[in-house]
């Protein structure tokens, strides 16, 4: 159709100067409602943060992060709560301590001895917390030829006790548990007490009652013997806390703050492009279908019924567990599924309104086509219903992310809010106590929901005047 | 003085909105004789609706100032408490068929229950009683009583109006106010509506006040007529009077505008806009757009008696 | 249009709009199953409107005269009949011939307020019907709304360009409406009782300015209303409609001073002029209301209502025109 073509060229250019004026006035609104404040609060930081995610942490890389296994996450503390968790505790669990000699963790020593050389590195670390490390290792890279070096720890406590730790032979690379080194065990039992080894080393010998960490500083000796000339040791002494980052860490010892940040612009995403996918397309098919009438809005009201009786859910599951759980395969059918919904029966009732006016039997006096009127006279008269129904859409749209997340059909590689719930749901989070895991993307699900219905809420209050309370 | 059965004095109602006070009802003062009736003529804004209103204590909310004092039978109501002012005054006393109000049927009820309403809510009657009685209004109106059954949007806008009047009279009012009541209808069914209406008023002795902008459909009512400009009333006449020769300005430009069917005369039109209500002049308020105007006309004219008609206008001091 | 096989009845020199024997009806469906009936909204209508000339359509609601002028608008098929513009038969124009046709034909509403888009500006409001005939400039297209806008007095124009329909009074929007009727420079314009929502006084202004258009720019306009006492300011010739059919039609004053038929009596003698008599005598008017257009009685229409009906004769066969009066037509048995 000729007309068309030509329409839509200018189209994109009237809206431009006639939904200006409404926005301005909205705009200009909105600052006498708090929860709009509020709404647009939210959702202003809830963008802030995406982006910040999307460039600090490119996708690339959180992919990377997320996935990573021990490589990555080596020395950080299997589920643990966030650090901030401390302010509210009496007794203040440990955080991790790093020491690593190729980032001058200690005072190194060396001296020539035979062919090789004796390096005796000293780690000295100050511990002020009120319960015992969750674990100590030690990691070295060592490079040699033949003749593998020695590696040999002492532990010294403030109180002047000297624990020999355990004697090694090295290879290229590795580490060494503590609490798996079955010798160290069987010390500690005679030294200290029936006890593991990290609360062993951290406790005064055979304490009354139930062990209470020592604290002042620790020295640990690291003494490397290699027998090569070119032979080097590094090594790196972690002593894991009991609290992590600002956001926790789940089973894999992966940091929980990549996943609750990168959730955000998923999240955003999804419920954005649903939201929008789905009202426009169905406001168009639905304006259509009205203007029309006859045979075309037949055929619309007809498929919507149809698929209003379809189960939504269950064809999302099916969808993701038969062909893909890519979130755009399920953002797609979502799309899809949802067009043909209630919206149509709502903004049919509206246009069939509008269709009545005056001003659109006047357009059609002086010739408008059937798409300029559609596009240009029926379209913007629903905007004020349609903009704050989008916004409020906007969290369903995210909270059905994150449902199918929690059933397992989150998306593969992604990670996401709902995903992380899930994980924590099946690592028995909730009965190990480790509420944080579950609460933490609850809690922002239930933020950006908040946000964004307190947003549509108050558009829809200025928009739609008659809501107003007189 | 002949007997009055409404009597209003200083009657003045703002409303606040968020650009300022909007004066809509400015000291108005008129009376009605017993079983006569008057027109309050005014254009849309005028505030001819809102005195209405303030008559029946229908307020919004965003009221700003609502003084004055209002007699009906020689008693005063404004002061009365919001319970007996709902007992007395409102309906039995003072009722009204609102603008529109073919329109303001609830669609969902029969016409005949939504007539007999009025009568058990505010007289107390029996739903059978109030029935019968509707029954006996319907004929007395001129709506077959096979319409009792039916819904509002089986009747046609013409007979609407006749149940709203009948609705208006069920509670036997001694005044009814009629806010533009056939501004929508063909002039036939106008015609016949305003028959009815004189019918009503010759056999019932009821009092009207009739608002409106029409004054040809006007003076097919009214003994009287208070012309209302921007929130005050500047000429306040007998029929005879005002349509033969009309005192203020405004209202001589007013009666020029009419068409007539017969007879030649050029139309004329008044130039300008209404001031807003918001910060009216201080001065006279027609004065901007006024054809005779003078230097007085910068201070608020008092009202003047001419013949026993008040004019509120600096041309008829002496 | 002498070849016209039914023979025109005042048929001025020039006729710009000619109108046989036009038949609009509405389908009733029973449920989307078949058609229930009929709304015989215009029922057989002839006129002729010259170049340049003002008749008026009188009639009350229901009674086809809204429908007549959709039909003229292009609006609505017509069943059967004929409407030709400038001796083009409406129904054989095809998409540029009616694109062409609307550009010739201007649009006035009654109702101001919701004839224009709520949602624009006064500039892209006027725009837009040049936007639709294909007016591509944009300069062009403003200066041609700027025109429009001095030619309907809404002077200075640059303060209402960006104003929206709500920041205008009833009297300005009713002028924007004109505006963007007589956009195009029209030849023809349709205006659907374009003061009945409009204060007195605005009333006159609005009834004057069409007048000068009228005047200036050679229109021929088809008023249409409800109220008579307006037409004779505006309008050479008026005709009567009921129940989907022109009872009378003639000049102005012959129809006012002189009317023929008993329901245009009725209608004369239903409008009220000001004066105080009037409060003391009751009107006339005609028992019962305008008849249902799905099945109209036989014969005369008016005849139920009618005082003078001729018995066998009314009820049974419908009236032909009779011309009692030199361009004054009457169907009515009575000047038989």
């Amino acid at each position: 159709m000729p007309s068309w073509t030509r329409g839509s060229v200018s189209v994109a250019a009237g809206y431009k100067g006639r939904t200006m004026g409404v926005l301005k006035d909205a705009l200009r609104e909105i600052r006498q409602y708090p929860s709009a404040i509020f709404g647009v609060f939210i959702s202003f930081l809830l963008i802030v943060v995406s982006i910040y995610t999307v460039i600090t942490v490119p996708y690339q890389e959180a992919i990377v992060l997320w996935r990573g296994g021990e490589d990555i996450w080596h020395n950080v503390p299997r589920t643990v709560p966030p650090v901030w968790t401390n302010l509210f505790r009496r007794e203040k669990l440990p955080e991790t301590i790093i020491l690593d000699s190729r980032q001058g963790g200690g005072e190194r020593t060396e001296e020539p001895l035979g062919q090789g050389k004796m390096i005796t590195q000293v780690y000295t670390f100050d511990y002020q917390a009120d319960d015992f490390p969750r674990e100590i290792n030690i990691f070295y890279t060592a490079s040699f030829t033949a003749k593998a070096p020695f590696l040999s720890v002492k532990w010294r406590t403030p109180d002047g006790r000297e624990i020999a730790i355990a004697d090694v032979v090295l290879r290229p690379s590795g580490s060494f548990r503590f609490a798996q080194d079955e010798a160290l065990l069987r010390r500690i039992r005679r030294l200290i007490g029936d006890v593991p080894v990290e609360v062993g080393l951290f406790t005064s010998p055979h304490p009354e009652g139930a062990p209470k960490p020592l604290k002042g500083t620790y020295q640990v000796e690291v003494r490397v013997t290699t027998f090569e000339p070119d032979a080097e040791v590094e090594t790196e002494l972690v002593i894991y806390g009991k609290v992590y980052g600002i956001a926790g860490t789940d089973h894999l010892r992966r940091d929980l703050k990549i996943a609750l940040l990168w959730g955000a612009p998923v999240a955003l995403a999804f419920g954005l492009l649903a939201a929008l996918g789905t009202t426009v397309t169905t406001m168009i098919i639905a304006a259509t279908g009205t203007w029309f009438s006859g045979w075309v809005d037949g055929l619309i009201q007809r498929v919507t019924e149809i698929n209003m009786m379809l189960p939504f859910l269950p064809i999302l599951i099916m969808v993701g567990t038969f062909y893909s759980r890519s979130i755009w395969v399920i953002l797609g059918a979502t799309i899809l599924l949802s067009i043909f919904g209630s919206g149509i029966k709502t903004y049919r009732a509206i246009f069939l309104q509008i269709r009545e006016s005056p001003y659109i039997e006047a357009a059609r006096a002086y010739g408008a086509s059937d798409w300029r009127i559609i596009l240009h006279y029926l379209v913007p008269r629903i905007l004020p219903v349609l903009i704050p129904n989008l916004v409020t859409m906007i969290p369903s749209y995210v909270f059905l992310e994150a449902s199918l997340a929690v059933l397992g059909l989150g998306d593969p590689i992604l990670p996401t809010w709902g995903k992380v719930i899930q994980d924590a749901v099946a690592n028995g989070a909730p009965y190990k106590g480790l509420y944080y895991w579950v609460l933490e993307p609850a809690f922002l699900l239930m933020f950006t929901g908040l946000g964004f219905a307190m947003l549509g809420f108050s558009l829809d209050r200025i928009f739609n005047p008659k809501l107003r309370e007189m | 003085m002949a007997d009055l059965v409404l009597q209003t004095e200083e009657l003045v109602l703002y409303f606040q909105t968020r650009k300022g006070v909007v004066q809509a009802v400015d000291k108005v003062d008129f009376s009605l004789p017993r079983n006569q009736a008057i027109v309050i003529l005014g254009e849309s804004g005028c505030g001819k609706s809102s005195l209405a209103r303030a008559i029946l204590r229908l307020l919004p909310r965003n009221v700003a100032r609502y003084t004055g004092k209002v007699y009906l039978d020689n008693k005063e109501i404004m002061e009365m408490d919001e319970e007996s002012f709902r007992r007395e005054v409102r309906w039995s006393g003072i009722s009204m068929i609102p603008q529109a109000a073919m329109n303001a049927l609830n669609p969902v009820l029969r016409v005949g229950d939504q007539v007999a309403e009025p009568a058990i809510l505010h007289v107390g009657m029996e739903r059978q009683e109030a029935l019968n009685l509707a029954t006996r209004m319907f004929e007395y109106v001129g709506v077959p009583t096979a319409f009792l059954q039916r819904y509002p949007f089986e009747l046609s806008g013409g007979m609407r109006q006749r149940v709203a009047i009948a609705m208006a009279l069920m509670t036997s009012p001694q005044v009814v106010i009629l806010d533009e009541p056939t501004s929508a209808l063909d002039v036939l069914t106008q015609a016949s509506i305003m028959n009815t209406l004189k019918r009503i008023k010759q056999e019932l002795e009821i009092s009207y006040i009739l608002i409106t902008h029409d004054i040809a459909t006007s003076s097919d009512l009214v003994d009287h007529v208070a012309v209302m400009y921007a929130g005050q009333i500047v000429e306040v006449s007998d029929a005879t009077r005002f349509f033969g020769e009309p005192l203020h300005p405004y209202s001589q430009k007013l009666l020029a505008a009419v068409p007539r069917l017969h007879g030649r005369q050029t139309l004329e039109f008044i130039p300008g806009r209404p001031p807003s209500l918001i910060n009216p002049p201080t001065g006279c308020r027609f004065a901007e757009r006024c054809h005779r105007r003078f230097e007085r006309c910068d201070q608020e004219p008092p009202t003047l008696q001419v013949d026993g008609h008040l004019v509120k206008c600096w041309l008829y001091e002496t | 249009m002498s070849e016209s096989p039914i023979p025109s009845v005042s048929s001025p020199q020039e006729s710009l709009l000619s109108v046989r024997d036009l038949r609009v009806w509405f389908e009733l469906r029973r449920f989307g199953l078949g058609v229930a009936g009929y709304v015989h909204a215009v029922d057989g209508v002839n006129f002729d409107l010259g170049g340049s000339e003002a008749v008026a359509i009188v009639g009350e609601s229901g009674c086809g005269k809204s429908s007549l002028m959709r039909t003229i608008l292009g609006l609505h098929r017509p069943r059967s009949g004929r409407i030709l513009f400038d001796g083009r038969d409406l129904s054989g124009f095809g998409r540029q011939e009616l694109r062409w046709y609307r550009t010739r034909v201007g649009y006035v509403q009654q109702d101001p307020y919701g004839a224009l888009p709520p949602f624009m500006n006064v500039q892209n409001i006027l725009e837009e019907p040049l936007i639709v005939a294909g007016v591509g400039d944009r300069n062009q297209r403003r200066e041609r709304v700027w025109r429009a806008l001095e030619e309907v007095k809404m002077t200075p124009v640059e303060d209402f360009l960006t104003k929206f329909p709500h920041q205008l009074s009833g009297g300005q929007q009713q002028r924007v409406v004109i505006a963007r009727a007589i956009l195009m420079k029209p030849r023809l314009l349709v205006a659907d009782e374009p003061v009945s929502m409009l204060d007195a006084s605005v009333r006159v202004e609005i009834l004057t300015l069409l007048r000068d258009l009228q005047e200036s720019h050679g229109l021929s306009v088809m008023y249409i209303t409800h109220d008579l006492s307006t037409v004779r300011y505006f309008s050479e010739r008026v005709f009567v409609m009921y129940a989907g059919k022109i009872i009378e039609k003639g000049p102005i004053d012959s129809v006012v001073e002189n009317p023929k038929h008993p329901y245009t009596w009725a209608l004369l003698a239903a409008i009220p002029e000001p004066a105080a008599e009037n409060a003391r005598r009751f009107r006339e008017v005609p028992p019962g209301e305008p008849p249902s257009l799905i099945n109209p009685p036989s014969g005369c229409r008016f005849h139920p209502r009618c005082s003078e009906a001729i018995l066998d004769l009314c009820n049974v066969q419908e009236p032909p025109e009779f011309e009692p009066e030199p361009e004054h037509l009457v169907a009515c048995w009575l000047y038989r």
